[in-house]
């Protein structure tokens, strides 16, 4: 309790609970405001752009008297940005490509870096520390650097505007072979030993024992490329053009710049790209949390 | 005699075993190698050589030497444009690590609710880049906004937060009355309106990651320390800080190499992109433009890219030494 009193001294309990909230607010509010705008009308909108709730929310609407003239107004229409939004733009073209290459990447980087990882952990042979430098060399180069050259090559394999190119280069992921490799390194030996004598391969080690002591970090490696892949954005913005191969940022950021002043359907737009991963969050929030920091990904 | 047959036998066994071993070894490896010598490594080794290149339809067509460094460095748009990019690193790290800082040591006070503030923070960082643009450009919208509506009711004047090209000191300046020389006009309304942004989405990673920080601090630490009469102020000073430096540090370099290569901000928030006056296209969006805007120029793109690597790969060597240098208990 000795480090509570150090800034219980200056704040009491109490202001430092209202100091969490206005923090708590200022990171909530824009998602509020989000939430708030997508449910109202442009004519809404403009009559009066700073209403905190829509208009729909309110007990006399529709009524007589709040619509002007020619103005459609009924409950019924709470979700109509939504409708709209969804119409306007393949929206749900966007959310399959997001889902599909986000997991065929996270697929992909659950083989190649648990092979890579037992290898690089548990087998000895010539090279290995130096290949290994090599691939952690690769993590500090930042994804600009290799831009222009990948897409040349890209071009050259005729992947442009394909599912190849937004899933093949990403199905290698450095840092999750470096972590499960350290997790690798932590298994006793004894256990391996035993498994040679009892005439297991390494192949079968690595699947029935290597792999199920691995789960926990196999969680972080999953969510970490997931969230990663979902909002992944100058790679896909580069590789592809046509609207049927956009992931839903790309999918986004081309409705924004069409309806870019039509701020309801705009917000109903954003809510549909956000509402996926925020309830991915809210249920495994402790891992992802824990995940991001360990990982230390950032947009 | 016996006994040497069989050891060398074993011996035999066991070089063919490793061998054999070696070989299975390199298939472990060789599905994440090809990815990663055909995506990665040969890119850069081609971002290094066009970078000396005349290149043509995807194809290297001439030999130019240093010649697109000379170029490049003789663009006052890259000069401005690594300043852009400076002003929003200083613009983004230094409040970023003093404002996670601060409420990470107020959630380390054995709160209340502990998991429920974090979650709260922590939810722009989950959110894409493209939503929280897209949701603050609805904030900072200058005549219809919620940000200048705000300003409107404490009675400060309303200001156009992305098309705003003065500099923010120009901006204070002209306030009070006067002007001051261009130089000293500091970085556009623009540019920090994007700076806030981004450090409005980072904070919750930085306050997770201090608060790790500071729950590994021993107890002891302060126990000794207050026996010895230490206020709160000489807590902070003398036991948190130093013992922190490393997650500070880390911190730190890790905001600075990402906010160094800040592309999705400027290219969703601004119009046109990289505007106004070119006062937010920073590093990597001026690298974009040279790369797929035509009049494209891929060998001058890749100069930029070298720079650019040359800064963070600068960065990460010197935060490996400190952190390989600096462990603090």
């Amino acid at each position: 309790m000795v480090s509570s009193a150090k800034i219980g001294h200056v704040f009491n309990r109490s202001s430092i609970h209202l100091m969490l909230i206005l923090f708590g607010l200022s990171m909530i509010m824009p998602f509020f405001w989000m939430v708030s705008t997508s449910f109202r009308s442009t004519m809404e909108i403009t009559r009066d752009p700073h209403r905190f709730t829509p208009e729909v929310l309110s007990s006399d609407f529709g009524a007589e008297g709040t619509r002007s003239e020619g103005e459609e107004r009924s409950p019924s229409r709470i979700f109509a940005n939504y409708a709209e939004a969804w119409q306007s733009a393949p929206f749900a073209r966007y959310f399959f490509n997001t889902v599909f290459v986000a997991l065929s990447c996270v697929l992909g980087v659950v083989v190649t870096s648990s092979l890579a990882a037992y290898a690089f952990a548990r087998m000895r042979f010539k090279g290995r520390d130096w290949i290994f430098m090599l691939f952690l060399s690769m993590m500090m180069v930042p994804e600009p650097v290799y831009l222009v050259p990948s897409f040349i090559i890209i071009a050259r394999l005729h992947w442009l505007d394909t599912y190849y190119a937004l899933i093949i280069p990403w199905t290698v992921k450095v840092f999750s072979i470096f972590l499960l490799r350290q997790h690798f390194k932590t298994i006793p030996q004894d256990l391996f030993d035993a498994a040679t004598i009892d005439g297991a391969s390494r192949f079968s080690i690595l699947w029935k024992i290597v792999l199920p002591l691995s789960k926990a970090i196999m969680v972080t490696i999953v969510l970490f490329g997931i969230i990663g892949s979902w909002n992944s954005f100058l790679w896909p913005l580069v590789m592809t053009h046509s609207p049927e191969m956009r992931p839903i940022q790309i999918g986004l950021a081309a409705f924004s710049q069409e309806e870019g002043t039509e701020f309801g359907l705009m917000m109903a737009a954003t809510c549909i790209s956000v509402l996926p991963l925020l309830i991915m969050y809210f249920f495994a929030q402790k891992q992802i949390i824990a995940s991001l920091a360990s990982s230390g990904l950032k947009e | 005699m016996k006994s040497v047959i069989v050891h060398s036998d074993l011996v035999q066994r066991m070089t063919r075993r490793k061998r054999r071993d070696a070989a299975g070894a390199l298939l472990y490896i060789l599905p994440a190698a090809t990815i990663v010598i055909v995506f990665r490594l040969v890119p850069i080794l081609a971002a290094f050589t066009f970078s000396f290149f005349e290149i043509k339809m995807g194809a290297l067509v001439g030999f130019v030497g240093i010649g697109h460094y000379v170029k490049l460095f003789q663009d006052p748009t890259f000069w401005y444009s690594l300043q852009t990019t400076i002003w929003f690193v200083l613009g983004t790290v230094p409040p970023a690590i003093f404002v996670s800082l601060f409420f990470a040591l107020l959630l380390n006070q054995k709160i209340r609710a502990l998991g429920l503030y974090r979650t709260v923070y922590f939810m722009p960082v989950v959110t894409s880049m493209v939503a929280v643009a897209v949701i603050w450009k609805w904030i900072l919208e200058p005549d219809i906004g919620i940000m200048n509506f705000l300003l409107a009711k404490l009675h400060l004047p309303e200001v156009g937060w992305l098309s705003e090209s003065r500099g923010i000191f120009q901006m204070m300046a002209n306030g009070l009355g006067f002007n001051i020389p261009d130089w000293a006009g500091g970085p556009s309304l623009a540019l920090v309106s994007l700076a806030i942004v981004n450090t409005w989405k980072g904070l919750g990673y930085n306050i997770v990651i201090f608060l790790a920080g500071l729950q590994n601090i021993p107890q002891q630490q302060y126990e000794a320390a207050r026996i010895d009469g230490a206020g709160t102020w000489q807590l902070f000073r003398n036991v948190t800080w130093p013992i922190l430096t490393p997650t500070t540090f880390y911190v730190f370099i890790m905001s600075t190499i990402v906010s160094f290569q800040t592309f999705s901000l400027v290219y969703l928030m601004t119009a046109p992109p990289g505007g106004p006056e070119d006062s937010t296209k920073v590093l990597v969006y001026y690298l974009f433009d040279k790369g797929f805007t035509p009049p494209a120029s891929l060998g001058r793109a890749s100069a930029v890219a070298l720079v650019l690597f040359v800064i963070i790969l600068s960065l990460t060597v010197v935060q490996r030494r400190v952190a390989e240098k600096r462990v603090h208990y």
